[in-house]
């Protein structure tokens, strides 16, 4: 039993990392008043671009930038698009996520069946080998300890930096932030470049530890849960956290019912998560207040500086 | 920046017409490049991906096959996206519309009666419907964002299709296949261009294209969407009420998304089975967008689009080219449209280098 | 320094000069090309041609950074304020460098001490009032130490007491060498406050005067290159019966940035204008909504038309009852910006006036509509196809009036009449309603501008954090008296005002 609990919980770390990645990316983003509806697309890019990296090189750090990187240059077809041609944030966000599923599965239609070993894990020596904690917590792959290292510095970046505080004021008000000299376009630009490489991250993720291998549409949604889990967390990176490690529990349990065996068809425990995602959404968004304190006022406005 | 953009005082009525075909043109030239670079000859790449498909009677049935639920879907689509409305779960509406259709046609498997087919539109619209309802349900008494609450519900949906076809409503003699039975001949939409597959589901989109397209242009309500869609508040002051609006289009969209699976179970597949729709609900956000929100461009995007489906497959016979490049011409021909759009507001002014006046740079 | 935008030519060839501890008065209607101007003071805008001299060298000011460098500083119209930050937050987006907070905040307080800004540094801005948020500009200006502070229409936010404050400061500032330019078009507060004025008309120089030798007469006739009649006011009028009866209107507030509104009482007769005055958020907004049945309440008898109670219902039965409403913001909440004169006349015409058939829109008859408001109140526009947001604020707006008063409204609610209109329109719209009130319509103003209310009103109310005064009628009340009315003070403490301080009561 208690091998289980420990497994069960160990799988829950794995489905959470990838939903850290991409809510913060996408939260950073938010913070600065860009709504990207395509984070499905650029998970789904860096997945691919990934998971080929490390089979055609072998390297999986590597892989890990090459996804870094794809996601990046994704969102920055959509930074183009909606801050160079004044496009709608949300029409461009969806066209991201629609382009980036058929690309996904363009460029891997040979990777399709082939398996991967998964990343290393880094035991930390000492701290691993302590009893019932030290396999759950300090003997994971880099990037599992990587989420916790961009969940506390993005905290701390909002928080306690100058370039925090600019990139929230963007967020809250661009003309404002554009009559005081600050660059409203660049720092999107920049905001939105991170936001698809933690998405990018996010699937080499997917794609490198949580099931290593590719398959067409193996986000399944995700990307969407993380648009969901930024509001439930009020643009706030622990409760991002919180949140991430909610929904790799409500994945976890689901796929642990099945297996043992629990009398409910697979089909509606694979509801839960998508259910889970809604009555979240729904109590958090029904306090107006809340919503309209915490999130960025100038989200999925569109920006023209001479306007 | 080798040019600016300026800010047209009203947008150009040119553009608004002028811009599809820029973007058509530009996807093109990249969907060469593109070839180019798969290694496929691009001549022969695309007369296969958008030649070839119609140069038959047959093709041309199959074009309107393909395009009867992107235009059913795109244009209820482009009513909500219009009203500001993000129906974006309409592969979910669809599905339910199949589930509730195919319901119907599946009870009353045995009975032969002109009555079973007029049932199963109501079925299939009234379940979109109700798939629809919930997201209105949500956004008007929660608040809760209609596109991250539509789009869970299609993953949903999907399940909810395979848990039947997986138990249920399995084929009793279908050899353990997760499929329905096949459809009777009174649930099967008949065809109306005799040798090949164009059935009543293409006039169904046609009106529904000339209903939606009387509404949106001489009708009040159609004024009241574009108001709210563009001005929420101005739309107040009048006295339009936004949250009837939601109801409205996320309704319309619903029930025109199920009557589409309703249609493509009961047309071209002839019996539930787990994957009813290559993502049609998905695209149909491209059809309505390649279609300027507009009823009768959404009847081209929507034509287009299909040629596309069409073309993806043919490519992938002759040319043993991947399927999946059909998605991301799709994809190219909306940013591209995107990107092109902006010339409806703005205009583009170049800057020489030499004339700009002198910005100097003595004092840094 | 000239600056073309498409269609105008917003500055031509245009010189200023300042010098150390002046104050210096832009002076110049509407669209004149103020504000262009000292954006490209300030480095926001980049002029098409002309070159600044500072401290008789040649510079080019690429952006707001480097005007702060040189001293520049600028407190805009329209604040560059972040709602949901505290002030502390606000101040340090607005200098050049980091400094850490204890310092800076030790700063703010010296500063808003020395100069008489009262602030807390730790409260957000959206609980601030407008003249709290535009304390946290100047104090963010003076902070970098400017050598030339630009103010561009400070006081169309404050109410006379809180002007009289700042001029105190500015004052004080100019005797430490700071020039000032100061924009305006309130002629009063030019002359009790500048040395010096330059007045601009359709981009251009009109002259350059030293403001003790002009009367704000001849200062308006420079201005305005015409002379204008005041809208005027017929000796003896006559009211009819109540037309518009509010009472015990109550509404919660709906969210943090919002005033609720406290137990308003009103009565407005028919031929009647009543106006009420405001500093900006006061609750000007949820009144204009409240009355229009934007914002629906839930006693019926909250507020009455021609005896008829109707606060439980929406704007349409509203308006089939003879209520008619123009709110402040002209694109967005008046007319759908990006949409025809027609369909923006048949936006709220289309019940009263019967311009549908069946659901279907009859397209001769809202044209003909269309055609007559722009007939009745001269509008210059591109035809009645062109959309809303083509047409210049005034124009616009005697579009919206005129969409409004043709349907011939029994109450017709307005607010900001001639916010940001020129004079010319600003006449046409105040004769207009005048003459819907002599036609026995029950009329309520809401202005910030209490020039516009001591003109066209017979009686005056103020409102202040949700609540209403008692409404005295014009010829009876001084500006002075408002000012305190505005600030939340009742009528009969009007006497021991001058000895306290107003800031203790604006909240």
């Amino acid at each position: 039993m208690y091998e289980i609990t420990i497994a069960a919980l160990l799988t829950i770390i794995t489905a959470a990392t990838p939903l850290v990645y991409a809510a913060i990316g996408e939260m950073i983003a938010e913070k600065s008043g860009v709504l990207n509806l395509g984070v499905e697309g650029m998970i789904l890019v860096g997945a691919v671009c990934g998971f080929a990296t490390v089979h055609f090189s072998g390297s999986a750090t590597l892989a890990i930038l090459v996804g870094l990187v794809a996601g990046a240059g994704l969102s920055l077809i959509f930074a183009v698009l909606v801050l160079g041609f004044q496009a709608t944030q949300v029409a461009t966000g969806l066209a991201l996520t629609i382009f980036g599923v058929g690309v996904s599965a363009l460029l891997g239609q040979d990777l399709v069946g082939i398996a991967y070993d998964g990343l290393p894990k880094i035991s930390i020596p000492l701290l691993s080998s302590l009893p019932l904690f030290g396999t759950l917590l300090f003997a994971h792959d880099i990037m599992v300890y990587g989420s916790f290292i961009l969940v506390i510095a993005t905290a701390w970046f909002l928080r306690r930096t100058r370039a925090g505080l600019i990139l929230r004021a963007v967020g809250d008000s661009h003309d404002a932030a554009h009559a005081i000299g600050y660059p409203v376009i660049r720092i999107r630009y920049m905001a939105i470049l991170f936001g698809g490489a933690m998405a990018g991250l996010s699937g080499a993720y997917l794609s490198l530890a949580y099931s290593p291998l590719w398959i067409e549409n193996m986000s399944a949604g995700r990307g969407w849960i993380a648009l969901a889990l930024v509001v439930f967390a009020t643009w706030r990176p622990w409760r991002v956290l919180v949140g991430a490690y909610l929904f790799g529990g409500i994945t976890i349990l689901q796929l642990h019912a099945q297996a043992l065996g629990v009398g409910v068809p697979a089909q509606v425990m694979s509801m839960l998560p998508y259910l889970a995602t809604i009555v979240v959404l729904v109590m958090i968004s029904r306090d107006n207040n809340k919503i309209k304190l915490n999130a960025p006022a100038c989200i999925g406005k569109p920006f023209h500086p001479t306007s | 920046m080798l040019f600016s953009l300026v800010k047209r005082a009203e947008y150009s009525r040119t553009m608004v017409y002028v811009s599809p075909l820029i973007a058509l043109v530009l996807t093109l030239i990249s969907g060469i490049i593109m070839f180019q670079v798969m290694g496929a000859d691009p001549a022969k790449a695309l007369y296969a991906f958008f030649a070839e498909p119609i140069s038959t009677k047959y093709g041309w049935a199959e074009l309107g096959v393909k395009a009867t639920p992107l235009i059913l879907i795109g244009v209820a689509l482009s009513v909500g996206f219009r009203a500001g409305v993000w129906n974006i779960g309409a592969e979910g509406q669809l599905t339910l519309g199949a589930i509730c259709g195919g319901g119907v046609a599946l009870w009353f498997y045995q009975v032969d009666s002109a009555f079973v087919l007029p049932l199963m539109i109501i079925a299939g619209a009234l379940g979109g419907m109700l798939w629809a309802a919930i997201p209105a349900f949500l956004k008007t008494r929660f608040n809760a964002n209609e596109i991250l609450t539509s789009l869970m519900l299609s993953y949903v949906a999907i399940l909810l299709l395979s848990l039947l076809v997986h138990g249920p409503w399995r084929d009793p003699d279908g050899f353990n296949f997760p499929e329905s039975r096949i459809f009777s001949n009174s649930a099967t939409l008949p065809v109306i261009w005799p040798g090949t597959r164009l059935h009543l589901g293409w006039l169904i989109t046609v009106a529904a294209v000339i209903t939606v397209w009387v509404i949106m242009s001489k009708t009040i309500i159609g004024f009241q969407v574009n108001v709210i869609g563009q001005a929420p508040q101005a739309g107040r002051h009048a006295g339009f009420s936004v949250k009837r609006m939601i109801w409205f289009s996320l309704l319309l969209g619903g029930a025109m998304a199920g009557l589409a699976g309703m249609i493509e179970v009961s047309g071209p597949i002839g019996q539930l089975s787990p994957s009813i729709s290559p993502g049609y609900g998905f695209t149909a956000i491209i059809v309505a967008f390649v279609g300027r929100l507009h009823p009768v461009g959404v009847l081209f995007a929507g034509l287009v689009i299909a040629l596309s489906y069409l073309g993806g497959e043919s490519a992938q016979i002759t040319m043993n080219l991947p399927l999946a490049v059909t998605g991301v011409f799709q994809g190219m021909l909306l940013f591209f449209l995107l990107a092109c759009d902006v010339l409806v507001a703005y205009r583009l002014k170049f800057d020489s280098p030499f004339t700009s006046p002198a910005r100097g740079r003595q004092h840094v | 320094m000239t600056k073309s935008f498409p269609g105008v030519k917003a500055n031509d060839d245009v010189d200023l000069r300042l010098n150390a501890g002046e104050i210096h008065a832009l002076l110049g209607e509407n669209g004149a090309g103020k504000s262009t101007l000292v954006k490209m003071i300030y480095g926001i805008l980049k002029p098409d041609s002309g070159q600044v001299f500072w401290h008789g060298e040649p510079i080019n000011i690429h952006n707001p950074a480097a005007a702060r460098n040189l001293g520049i500083t600028m407190v805009f119209q329209h604040f560059s304020l972040f709602d949901s930050m505290s002030v502390l937050e606000n101040i340090t987006l607005g200098m050049e460098q980091g400094i850490d907070n204890a310092t800076l905040e030790k700063q703010v307080i010296h500063v808003s001490n020395r100069y008489g800004l009262p602030l807390d540094p730790h409260r957000h801005v959206y609980t601030l009032s407008v003249g709290e948020r535009q304390r946290i500009e100047i104090i963010r200006c003076l902070l970098q130490n400017p050598r030339l502070l630009v103010m561009d229409e400070p006081t169309s936010v404050l109410t006379p007491q809180e002007v009289r404050k700042l001029f105190e400061t500015l004052n004080r500032l100019s005797d430490e060498g700071v020039a000032i330019l100061y924009i305006s078009h309130k002629l009063d507060e030019i002359k009790a406050l500048c040395q010096t004025a330059t007045i601009l008309r359709g981009g251009k120089i009109v002259d350059c005067v030293a403001v003790a030798g002009e009367t704000p007469h001849s200062l308006a006739a420079k201005m305005m290159g015409e002379e204008l009649q005041p809208a005027a006011k017929k000796a003896d009028r006559r009211f009819g019966d109540i037309r518009l009866d509010i009472q015990n209107l109550n509404r919660p507030a709906k969210d943090q940035f919002s005033i609720a509104l406290k137990r308003i009482n009103l009565q407005v007769r028919g031929g009647e204008i009543v106006g009420i005055a405001g500093v900006a958020g006061n609750g000007q907004d949820e009144l204009l909504k409240a009355l229009n049945g934007e914002d629906v309440c839930v006693r019926a008898g909250a507020i009455k038309i021609d005896d008829q109670p109707c606060a439980d219902q929406g704007p349409n039965p509203r308006r089939a009852l003879g209520m008619a409403s123009i709110p402040e913001e002209r694109l967005g909440h008046g007319a759908v910006p990006a949409m025809s004169l027609v369909d923006n006349g048949l936006l709220t015409a289309f019940q009263r006036l019967d311009l549908l058939q069946f659901g279907f829109i009859g397209q001769d008859t809202s044209r003909t509509f269309c055609n007559k408001v722009v007939a009745d109140f001269d509008v210059i526009s591109n035809g009645i196809s062109a959309q809303a947001s083509s047409l210049s604020g005034g124009n616009l707006q005697k579009f919206i009036v005129g969409r409004e008063i043709s349907q011939i409204p029994s109450v017709l609610v307005v607010s900001q009449p001639t916010w940001g209109v020129d004079a010319g329109a600003a006449q046409t719209i105040h004769n207009a309603l005048r003459n819907l009130a002599d036609m026995g319509s029950a009329i309520l103003v809401i202005s910030q501008d209490l020039d516009e209310l001591m003109t066209i009103s017979d009686r005056i109310a103020a409102i202040c954090a949700g609540s209403l005064s008692a409404a005295a009628p014009t010829a009876e009340i001084t500006v002075e008296q408002l000012g305190l009315m505005m600030a939340g003070v009742g009528n009969n403490s009007v006497d021991n005002a001058e000895s306290s301080s107003p800031e203790a009561r604006v909240h």
